[in-house]
């Protein structure tokens, strides 16, 4: 289903990851791990294909253990909808390099296209304010998107999070690797961390 | 001043209020840094250590299921953690639990047990009497102590069964270990 003047979704994500440079990225199972590896597939992408409500947890941790890269979580409503408290906990431990971009396209793309509580009264932007995240935002334009982009890299100013309206068209897969160890360890790696 | 420089007379009144002394002095040494919790009575001493730790953090969870995901983002940016619950927040963390075999990281929780050893509140003891079978059916080892003086020696085998081997791992702390909560006096 399209509406007319919503964001594409890839062109949202690679708006996000065009100068990523060491930027940690973690997707949300489902089109928002399609979409980060419709961007490019990197040592620093971690794809999620279940753990459904688990994207914003992953990303604190990461994001606490490195303190000094931007850390970006990308995901789905849906998603997002199964770890609402998990916005409750990331604003109490106020990550500064954590930012949070849920792609909202007010539905579950992956099962159909039933609408998700984002479709009718459910505002995930004002779930995180009210969680304690001050700087969160809805977004819908393009421009929007760039300008924040650029406060991705500032790793003192967040926790941030956006909510980005999107075209709810489902578009071709794009397969990350699903080998959950070959993508932890590579990034891993990426930090200079061994196998055990 | 006086009274509290005097030595304990009783061990096994020193032991019980120490165990949890051990498991965070273990925690240290293997360098666990990040330690969500849900919290519970049995595990307060233990979460206060955390906190009041210069190399620790602890983080407040809204439900269980976060830890496990919070651990592995942990290990992925390069630190060890722990994950701090009660028996009936296991339930809560099955379909995240598959992160410790997609991803074979260090998982290591340890759980306080109710629904057992002379429970009250009968809420507590479907998901308490079936905790270890839960954890077995996830795939996550399990080692259990029932008296301060084994505390200790299970958490050192627990450690280093995760963080040398990646075996995710429960700890269960018996109820009889923490002591039946009464209700009614």
């Amino acid at each position: 289903m399209s509406k007319a003047n919503l964001l594409d979704r890839r062109r949202v994500v690679s708006a996000l990851l065009s100068d990523r440079k060491g930027t940690l990225v973690v997707g949300g199972l489902g089109a928002s791990t399609y979409d980060i590896a419709a961007s490019g597939d990197h040592d620093r992408n971690f794809y999620l294909w279940g753990a459904m409500g688990g994207a914003v947890m992953i990303g604190l941790g990461l994001a606490l253990a490195q303190p000094t890269l931007p850390v970006v979580v990308i995901t789905g409503d849906g998603e997002m909808l199964m770890g609402m408290g998990s916005l409750a906990t990331v604003a109490l431990q106020k990550p500064a390099n954590l930012s949070i971009v849920v792609l909202d396209n007010e539905c579950y793309g992956e099962t159909g296209g039933q609408a998700s509580h984002t479709a009718a009264a459910a505002d995930l932007v004002g779930v995180a304010k009210a969680c304690g995240i001050p700087d969160s935002r809805s977004i819908s334009t393009l421009a929007e998107v760039e300008a924040f982009a650029q406060s991705l890299p500032n790793v003192a100013a967040g926790p941030r999070f956006a909510n980005v309206k999107i075209d709810g068209a489902n578009l071709e897969r794009v397969l990350s690797s699903r080998d959950g160890i070959f993508i932890l360890n590579r990034l891993r790696g990426s930090l200079g961390f061994g196998p055990i | 001043m006086q009274a509290s420089a005097e030595p304990t007379t009783d061990p096994a009144a020193d032991h019980a209020t120490s165990w949890p002394d051990q498991i965070f002095a273990i925690l240290q040494r293997f360098d666990v840094r990040q330690v969500p919790y849900v919290p519970d009575a049995g595990h307060s001493l233990l979460i206060e250590r955390v906190l009041g730790s210069s190399t620790m953090r602890g983080i407040a969870l809204t439900t269980e299921e976060e830890g496990v995901a919070l651990l592995l983002g942990a290990w992925a940016g390069g630190q060890r953690g722990v994950l701090l619950m009660q028996s009936s927040g296991v339930g809560n963390c099955i379909n995240m639990l598959s992160l410790t075999r997609i991803f074979r990281f260090p998982f290591l929780t340890l759980v306080t047990m109710r629904g057992e050893w002379g429970e009250f509140n009968p809420w507590q003891v479907p998901m308490g009497s079936t905790t270890q079978a839960v954890f077995e059916l996830a795939g996550v080892s399990v080692l259990r102590a029932s008296h301060p003086e084994e505390v200790s020696d299970v958490m050192e085998a627990a450690a280093g069964q995760v963080y040398n081997a990646c075996t995710p791992t429960a700890v269960l702390l018996s109820q009889r270990l923490i002591g039946t909560k009464v209700f009614v006096k």
